[in-house]
């Protein structure tokens, strides 16, 4: 629905003037409390602020995620003293409104992604370099990582926290029943998806009708076949869509699609991943959540992934899309000092791990001690690890607009009509100079 | 209407209706003023001023960030966009149009149609005014649930009971009529209730009338009942148009209004709102939008206002 942009009310004043609820009090006195709790609460907004609080703007609301960086932040004040000031909303109200959110009061460090999207915020000045940061703890982060954090300039913007990884899933179970090998190339691919076709199985799960799911696909297929470097370009807005490179990416999908689930457009992601948890289809090209699906136990200890085959020798597999969830810095922070401090603590290993163990995600940080994590976050660990460049999924790689209101329904249309490749490029192209003007 | 506050005074000596205003002490006009000014200023500051930024906005090129002077105007370039490049311009509009033709031949029709049957006092009469009043009061998040499990490709009921493979709400050229199906459902029991309390509200005394002169069923309400309803009919008339308009919480909850379900209120909101902030070229598609209702509002206004001049 529709919300009216505006200020996001801030949870943190409602707790506090909410406090003195608690005993019992008569209307008159608990309106006198309230007004005056109310009043201190707009001083306290007004006024200098308090050099022992970070304001943090967060969009963990949910019980886990949530219990997780209150845990984070209980350690941040037993190491620095220093209490952080937590303002959640929940996450699509937060993705929806961080322009308005950006452009009012916002906290001093705030949740975000790495990639475009990042670049965007910094870009227009709404967010700050952290270069001092990591010239401290960049040795906690990959290469790959850095660069994912960078702006145009090569100064990092975003401090990276944990991420999941796009993959092809299967059913080790299946694939055993049938002798099936890992695919590594184009090749080993194809004859692998006709012979899953040969036994009865279909080769590819496949969802389409969240709008979303299907850049996953894109983003590999672009990657494998035109380079990471291609791929970030064409996304930015500095390459053609009507170019060769990208026909030949439909073209190529184009042939692939047979293998894929049919009716996809009317499938959600849940239902294809119940497909591959069915024994239904043999794979599926998602990000780590797919797994959701499965219940826990037996059940998720049958699914493994692989990595998005190579399709040119020359280009290999060394992309791996893997979104990275982290934190900017708010430009002019009302505390920088502290800003600085809390930053610092949640790049460490200490933090991440305090993270991961309440949360299981797979911290961003190098040195974080894995011996928790379950198979999967192991192998998605050393499968990013060791990428060349890591690509951070269609939608925060390029403009929002432009994914929302132009990617999405012409993949969409592509599905549904895969021999109009040369009337969706021209149009994807028209529509993207006038967006990215 | 406000002029006839004062009719108790004027028995005897009925003033010319220009004197009307000096038979009123200075406070009546201080509290006349006052409530005509007050609910004024929220119409134009609530209704009209962000109607007509609006359609300012839809000259510009805007991405929401920064001071009002980083607003480019670009003169009609968002509206030649719209009908050269964008290609879920016109499926939006032939929805939109689609949308109220099913809503006023179909679930309206239908909506009074219950309630005539159940103004006849049936048994079980409370339980029927439930099960049809229940998707009105769902909230859209279940409905759209509801809905893919009824629809859903592999494992919908539908498909099930039928035996068929038909993608409900992938396939572009069907899943329109899918979801009108659904939307009717929601229509039909809001038309039923309001029909219905405006069925209960007539005389039973016309009736009789019409029975003792020998009118069936159906002549009773084509000819007695039917235009003794004519508020509420222009009511219920009203209410589809502007249902059909303001479409948008199905298509939503299904995809985004994407593939097939394009409305021209989704297509305004997914440029407008959210991070994907084309607010110049979304407020052209909502001026788009407005020149729809505007069309309905004058044809509504001429009818309210020719219906008065003839009495």
């Amino acid at each position: 629905m529709p919300r009216p942009p505006g200020k996001m009310p801030s949870p943190t004043a409602l707790r506090r003037s909410s406090g003195g609820l608690r005993t019992p009090l008569s209307r008159r006195t608990l309106l006198r409390g309230g007004a005056s709790l109310a009043g201190l609460a707009g001083l306290s907004a007004c006024g200098a602020p308090d050099p022992n609080a970070v304001r943090y703007g967060s969009r963990s609301t949910e019980a886990i995620p949530k219990e997780a960086f209150d845990n984070v932040f209980a350690a941040f004040k037993a190491e620095t003293g220093l209490t952080v000031d937590v303002n959640a909303t929940d996450p699509n109200t937060y993705q929806e409104q961080i322009n308005s959110y950006l452009q009012g009061n916002p906290d001093d460090v705030f949740a975000w992604f790495a990639g475009f999207r990042a670049r965007f915020f910094e870009d227009v000045g709404l967010a700050a370099p952290m270069t001092h940061i990591w010239d401290e703890v960049g040795d906690n982060f990959t290469d790959a990582f850095r660069t994912a954090c960078q702006n145009e300039a090569g100064q990092e913007i975003v401090l990276p926290f944990y991420y999941y990884p796009w993959a092809v899933f299967y059913r080790p179970s299946v694939f055993e029943a049938n002798g099936y090998s890992i695919p590594e190339n184009l090749s080993d691919f194809e004859s692998l998806c006709e012979d899953m076709q040969d036994t009865g199985l279909n080769p590819i799960a496949f969802g389409a009708a969240d709008g979303w799911p299907q850049m996953g696909t894109f983003d590999y297929l672009n990657m494998r076949i035109n380079g990471y470097d291609f791929h970030i370009e064409l996304m930015a807005g500095q390459q053609r869509w009507d170019s060769e490179e990208v026909k030949a990416v439909f073209e190529q999908w184009k042939d692939l699609l047979p293998y894929h689930q049919e009716g996809a457009l009317g499938r959600t992601w849940q239902e294809a991943a119940q497909s591959l948890q069915q024994g239904e289809s043999g794979m599926y090209v998602l990000g780590l959540f797919v797994n959701q699906q499965f219940a826990e136990g037996e059940d998720r200890e049958d699914l493994d992934f692989f990595n998005f085959p190579e399709f040119n020798p020359s280009i290999g597999a060394g992309a791996v899309e893997a979104p990275i969830d982290g934190f900017m810095l708010r430009n002019d922070p009302e505390n920088p000092e502290g800003a600085d401090e809390l930053l610092r603590f949640l790049a460490s290993a200490q933090a991440q791990q305090i993270y991961v163990d309440t949360d299981p995600q797979i911290a961003a940080n190098v040195e974080t001690d894995t011996s928790g994590y379950d198979p999967l976050q192991i192998k998605s660990a050393e499968l990013v690890a060791n990428a060349d460049n890591i690509s951070q999924f269609m939608d925060r790689d390029t403009r929002p607009d432009f994914a929302a209101t132009v990617a999405i329904p012409e993949l969409q249309r592509f599905l549904a009509n895969p021999e109009a490749i040369t009337d969706i490029t021209s149009s994807m192209q028209a529509q993207a100079e006038s967006i990215f003007g | 209407m406000s002029t006839q506050a004062p009719s108790a005074s004027r028995s005897a000596t009925d003033p010319p209706p220009n004197k009307k205003l000096e038979l009123l002490t200075g406070r009546d006009r201080a509290v006349l003023a006052i409530m005509v000014i007050i609910p004024a200023l929220f119409v134009v500051g609530l209704v009209w001023l962000p109607a007509l930024i609006s359609v300012l906005l839809s000259f510009t090129r805007w991405n929401g960030i920064g001071p009002v002077s980083d607003i480019d105007f670009v003169g009609v370039q968002n509206y030649v966009d719209l009908v050269t490049i964008y290609p879920s311009f016109f499926p939006a509009v032939q929805n939109n149009l689609l949308w109220l033709v099913v809503f006023f031949f179909i679930a309206t029709p239908l909506g009074m149609f219950m309630a005539v049957l159940l103004d006849r006092e049936i048994r079980g009469s409370v339980f029927y005014q439930s099960a049809l009043y229940l998707p009105v009061v769902l909230s859209l998040a279940l409905i759209g649930f509801i809905w893919q499990l009824i629809y859903s490709n592999d494992q919908g009921l539908l498909n099930a009971v039928l035996g068929t493979q038909i993608d409900w709400f992938g396939d572009a050229d069907i899943n329109i009529y899918a979801v009108l199906v659904a939307a009717s459902w929601r229509h039909v029991g809001y038309i039923m209730l309001l029909y219905l309390a405006g069925l209960k509200g007539i005389d039973p005394a016309l009736r009789e009338a019409a029975a003792m002169d020998g009118a069936g069923e159906a002549r009773t309400f084509f000819s007695v009942i039917f235009p003794a309803m004519r508020p509420i009919n222009v009511v219920v008339l009203v209410i589809t148009v502007i249902e059909a308009l303001r479409a948008f919480d199905i298509v939503w909850v299904i995809n985004k209004g994407r593939n097939g379900l394009e409305l021209l209120s989704s297509l305004t909101v997914s440029n407008v709102i959210g991070e994907a902030s084309r607010v110049g070229f979304g407020s052209a598609i909502a001026t788009i939008m407005l020149l729809f209702s505007l069309v309905f509002i004058v044809i509504y206004m001429i009818s309210i206002y020719g219906e008065r001049e003839n009495r």
